[in-house]
């Protein structure tokens, strides 16, 4: 377990770091009862729990109320602009390779304004982790649907409802093969810090896609999957080597049939558990099909469950790998470069 | 036998012009190589089509290269040309009004048949070889196409790979013409096709057979040379604007100590440093080609954060992109150079011809009160010193810096007394150490020149948080304090304005400190500043030429010299930027001479309009 051993006040401290050692003097200033409370002492907990130091530590954040977080975080942070977090995370990787680098975006900063950074982050598999707080709205700007919003959402921005089709993070992830894929939720911590640490174990770029509910600007908008009435019935908790079942008492399971998912009760006599989808995280054909369980139970019966859990990891180069193994490489081939070579070029001749 | 003569010529412009396919760079590029060992100072431009392959034979498609060379000083590649090589049709008729009276032009007489006619739009087959077109010019017809396809009767070469030998052909006729060698070329040709030794002696062979040409046709009777240029003594090699920032750059990252980081999308004509760098990896380059322009800022900011010399390249359209985060820049007051190469705007304008385009853009296109130091480069070599300013000013004052060329410069060429390692200045860079102080790090507390301390994520005491949101003073918390924004946006601007003191003052690049007029300029136009000034001296004239290396701030004596004089002459490639805001700064009146064309200003035009001010 490493130690920092300097605290804010640059005293000293001994001994391994608590999870309120990563927390800084600022009064935190999410909206109280807001999903981000709890995502940041999962943060805080799962640093500790791994050792972490502060000053290896570096939270990059672009705009939005999720984005406020690297102020709370007692190591190294930069709030950055709009949706440009992950191009700056992305550069401080290729600068210091050993920082372990956290990102923290919303669905309007990651997934709207910053669209274009994600796609291109995920298939360079910078190796730092994503965190996607996914509350299906705008709250620092007060109540505009985002991309992530279902189809027909009445807000300012869409009195008579949004004509809008949603995006789905996991999906567009898996689409640029990203290569560590996960969604968890604010409600449910232990979960949660289950998969920060996976996402930290991986090597390349994680993205954790986090529902967080906004209760002042889209309360309950992921009650189906925290409430005790309705969770067992509409969570698939993924994991790995094991079947896909749900429902209160493990009733329910998914059974493939061809490319086609279908629900089906082990209690009816027709199915039994080894029957069922067996989750394998490496294959990225069955994630593909798993980011498809994104049905909006509100207007469909029998609707798939939502999954949690890594949908998809898988072992690939990371970018700055590459990076510093070609200048490796062409420096051990043709030699440290020599600045009078360079500003000589081929082809000179004197003047006497 | 006749009688060759040898005519000497203090100077000479020569235009090689094709279709886009011809080699035309090419052949320009080596016989200015070839005319820089002769010892002439001079001053290329090469000038080609946005479309890279335009259709063979058209208008459109011609792409040119202009040199001009001397015996004396060289500041411009210059404005009407002695000599036009012009290898086809279209590339006759694009060029023609640009020809001096009395002129010459050399033609592949192959490239005048009834489809070339046609392409290049002369009327009814009409052809301006034989109809008296050409009357007030010299003509040199060779049947370039068909010599060269004679010269390599034997080779096993394709038609298409023999024909496009015929440069070779043009290139040995004009080293035969002006009294050279075919050494540089050999040496050259030999480098380039060592793997493919057919095309070698292809080219060889037509070379040859050029120079041959010139030789046993006994229709030439003159050859010219020109004399060595009184060139300061010591090394020589020649270099493009582009390849310069390249030099610049690297040359910073190891006099810094720093590793270099370059983010960049590519975009016309800035892409070339990108290409230059990306070949640099045993330098330690990195280089990242970004999916956007501002991921290739935002990319340099996160490379900056973490202790890296960080740069980003652009050009117009990209600089607009890039703004916001130019600002966080400012916010986090980090070191960062911005390298816009300018092209014709607004919009995506005329991205292959040059343009002061950006002036306003760099000192003022941002949001909130966001100053950044701009610093502009005056010719392809000044690109390394002006480059390295840049990174110094950056390092040292912990601030975006804004670093200018454009597309004349970026691409052009000069002769280059390039230093040696040794001699280019350390550039000192102090990172924040470890404090054990009571109070901790305070990341936004200043030295004497305004500065902060520049605290890299993994050292071990400093943790800190930046970001876009307005800083408190000392301790860079947020803060929404009014007092402390004013406070802050006036320590912002202070600082950059207190790097004035850091810089040196403006000097006079010719003439008298005082008089009648003072030609001010900035970037590319300080060769025609120069040429004019020169020639309105020689004239007895009382004026001087200033040309600005600081746009923001501007030297501490700058204000003190305008007054010296009874008119400041600002010759700008915009519609009068600089103008702007030197009459901004100092509120004095300037007399603006603006040409918007895409094209430099020529000597005449600027001499002429000058006169009329005395």
């Amino acid at each position: 377990m490493s130690i920092d051993t300097v605290n804010i006040n640059g005293g000293l401290a001994a001994g391994p770091l608590k999870a309120k050692d990563f927390a800084t003097s600022q009064d935190v200033r999410w909206c109280p009862g807001c999903g981000d409370y709890s995502i940041l002492k999962q943060v805080q907990s799962v640093l500790a729990d791994l050792g972490k130091t502060r000053h290896g530590t570096v939270f990059v954040s672009g705009i939005g109320c999720s984005s406020r977080f690297p102020y709370y975080m007692e190591t190294y942070g930069m709030h950055s602009i709009h949706g440009r977090a992950l191009a700056v995370a992305s550069g401080l990787k290729m600068a210091n390779p050993d920082l372990d680098i956290w990102v923290i975006t919303g669905d309007g900063d990651g997934l709207s304004i910053g669209g274009n950074h994600f796609l291109h982050l995920f298939r360079r598999n910078i190796n730092l982790n994503v965190l996607l707080f996914n509350n299906q709205i705008y709250g620092l700007t007060k109540g505009q649907y985002s991309p992530t919003s279902e189809e027909g959402k009445r807000t300012v921005s869409s009195p008579f409802g949004s004509i809008d089709h949603p995006i789905d993070p996991i999906a567009l992830a898996l689409g640029v093969e990203a290569s560590f894929v996960a969604r968890s939720m604010d409600r449910d911590p232990q979960h949660l810090k289950d998969m920060l640490t996976r996402a930290e174990a991986h090597r390349g770029s994680s993205l954790v896609e986090i529902y967080q509910n906004c209760n002042i600007f889209n309360d309950g908008a992921f009650f189906s999957f925290t409430d005790k009435e309705t969770k067992a019935n509409s969570v698939l908790f993924l994991t790995h080597g094991q079947p896909l079942v749900f429902g209160a008492e493990n009733e329910l399971g998914i059974h493939l049939d061809g490319f086609t998912p279908q629900v089906v009760n082990l209690n009816d006599g027709k199915y039994t558990k080894d029957d069922l989808w067996v989750h394998d995280e490496h294959d990225l054909i069955k994630a593909q099909i798993l980011s498809r369980f994104f049905d909006d139970r509100t207007k469909k019966e029998n609707a798939l469950p939502r999954p949690f859990g890594v949908f998809y990891q898988t072992e690939r180069p990371c970018y700055e790998d590459l990076l510093f193994e070609q200048i490796a490489t062409t420096t051990q081939q043709i030699g440290e470069g020599q600045l009078d070579n360079l500003l000589a070029g081929g082809n000179t001749w004197e003047i006497k | 036998m006749n009688t060759m003569k040898e005519l000497e010529k203090e100077a000479v412009i020569i235009k090689f012009a094709g279709d886009s396919g011809d080699g035309m760079q090419l052949t320009g590029g080596l016989f200015t190589d070839d005319t820089a060992i002769s010892g002439s100072d001079l001053a290329t431009f090469p000038d080609f089509p946005a479309e890279i392959r335009a259709p063979a034979g058209t208008l459109a498609g011609v792409s040119g290269f202009q040199l001009h060379f001397g015996s004396r000083e060289i500041f411009t590649p210059g404005d009407r040309f002695d000599v036009l090589v012009a290898m086809n049709a279209a590339a006759l008729k694009v060029n023609l009004s640009s020809i001096r009276k009395g002129g010459t032009i050399i033609v592949n007489e192959d490239g005048f048949d009834t489809k070339n006619l046609r392409l290049s739009k002369y009327q009814d087959d009409a052809n301006p070889l034989g109809d008296g077109t050409l009357g007030d010019f010299e003509v040199i017809k060779i049947a370039v196409t068909k010599m060269t396809r004679e010269a390599l009767s034997e080779s096993s070469l394709g038609m298409k790979e023999k024909d496009r030998c015929k440069n070779m052909f043009v290139l040995g006729f004009l080293l035969w013409r002006y009294n050279r060698t075919l050494d540089t070329t050999h040496k050259f040709l030999h480098a380039k096709f060592t793997k493919k030794p057919d095309i070698l002696d292809a080219n060889l062979k037509v070379l040859q057979a050029g120079y041959n040409f010139g030789n046993t046709s006994e229709t030439f009777t003159t050859r010219y040379t020109v004399r060595p240029a009184n060139l300061e003594k010591g090394s020589y090699r020649s270099i493009m604007g582009n390849e310069a920032v390249v030099l610049g750059l690297v040359a910073a990252s190891k006099k810094s100590g720093l590793p270099l980081f370059y983010g960049s999308y590519p975009i016309t004509p800035a892409s070339s440093i990108l290409h230059g760098l990306a070949k640099r990896k045993n330098f330690g380059v990195k280089t990242f080609q970004a999916e956007d322009e501002i991921a290739a800022i935002c990319s340099a900011i996160g490379a900056s954060y973490g202790g890296n010399l960080a740069v980003t390249g652009t050009s117009g359209p990209g600089l607009a992109l890039k703004g916001e985060a130019m600002g966080l820049a400012v916010m986090l007051e980090l070191p960062l150079v911005v390298v816009n190469i300018q092209r014709g705007g607004p919009s995506t304008g005329l991205p292959t011809k040059t343009e002061q385009s950006d002036l306003l853009q760099a000192v003022y296109g941002r949001n909130g009160e966001c100053p950044m130091p701009v610093i502009s480069a005056s010719t392809p070599s000044d690109c390394f010193e002006a480059a390295f300013e840049a990174c110094r000013i950056a390092l040292q004052h912990m601030t975006p810096v804004v670093f200018m060329s454009d597309g004349y410069i970026a691409n052009g060429s000069e002769p280059w007394r390039y230093p040696k390692a040794a001699d280019i200045p350390e550039i000192k860079v102090d990172f924040a150490k470890q404090e054990a102080s009571e109070e901790g790090f305070m990341p936004y507390r200043r030295d004497e020149r305004l500065v902060r301390k520049w605290a890299i994520p993994g050292t071990p005491g400093l943790v800190h948080r930046v970001g876009g949101l307005e800083k408190e003073d000392v301790t860079g918390d947020v803060s929404y304090d009014p007092a402390n924004h004013e406070h802050m946006v006036k320590t912002r601007e202070a600082k950059v304005e207190k790097i004035a003191d850091y810089i040196p003052l403006q000097k006079l690049d010719a003439g008298h400190d005082s008089g009648d007029i003072l030609i001010l300029g900035w970037g590319s136009t300080y060769g025609v500043c120069q040429s004019v000034t020169k020639q309105m001296l020689e004239h007895g004239f009382k004026v001087g030429h200033a040309h600005l290396r600081y746009l923001k701030p501007f030297p501490r004596n700058l204000g003190e010299m305008l007054k010296s004089y009874r008119h400041i002459l600002i010759p700008e490639i915009n519609n009068g930027q600089l103008a702007k805001v030197i009459r901004d700064k100092y509120l004095v009146p300037v007399v603006q001479y603006n040409k918007i064309q895409g094209t430099p200003i020529y000597k005449e035009e600027l001499y002429e309009f000058a006169l009329t001010l005395i």
